[in-house]
């Protein structure tokens, strides 16, 4: 898991009919990595810093629906303390 | 997932009997502002995508849970044509 930016959205009317109602967002890997598109499962906004689950785990977090992505938004960052 | 255009198209007739059916296009990995980026896939087609159409491809194990990929020998497979990437 690695902490991202949402830096945006993809709009997509054609799709697996397993993705249908998922919102789709750009996600840019903290610091500067690159962009990936995960599916959001906590109603994440542009501009959040936001914890995302790659690899088959990713799905997990619509169980017990079984979906097609290896990148899910699980949660919104509010504070990140460093020691 | 990752977001990619549609160069071409992969023709094998000896493969896998799962796999018989299913349409394997080769697709060019780009950024969200849709240029070019290094790197090739062949990926399932599940949404019957057509050339140059901008797609987006979910890769790994978790592409076999796109519906018509169940248990298929499958690891990059198209769940979605792209109409518009918006940035902020």
């Amino acid at each position: 898991m690695y902490l991202g930016k949402v830096i945006g959205c993809v709009v997509s009317s054609v799709k697996n009919e397993v993705l249908e109602g998922k919102k789709l967002l750009l996600v840019r890997r903290l610091p500067n990595g690159p962009v990936v598109v995960a599916i959001d499962a906590v109603g994440a906004g542009a501009g959040e810093t936001v914890y995302v689950c790659r690899g088959r785990e990713a799905s997990f977090a619509f169980k017990p629906e079984e979906v097609p992505t290896e990148a899910t938004v699980v949660a919104i960052v509010d504070a990140i303390e460093r020691q | 997932m990752v977001l990619a255009r549609i160069i071409g198209t992969v023709v094998a007739t000896r493969k896998d009997p799962r796999l018989e059916g299913k349409k394997l296009l080769i697709c060019r990995l780009v950024d969200p502002d849709g240029k070019d980026e290094k790197g090739y896939i062949v990926a399932v087609d599940t949404v019957h995508a057509g050339f140059r159409e901008q797609v987006l491809i979910v890769q790994g194990s978790s592409a076999r849970m796109a519906y018509g990929c169940k248990d298929t020998p499958v690891d990059a497979a198209i769940v979605g044509i792209v109409d518009q990437v918006s940035q902020d």
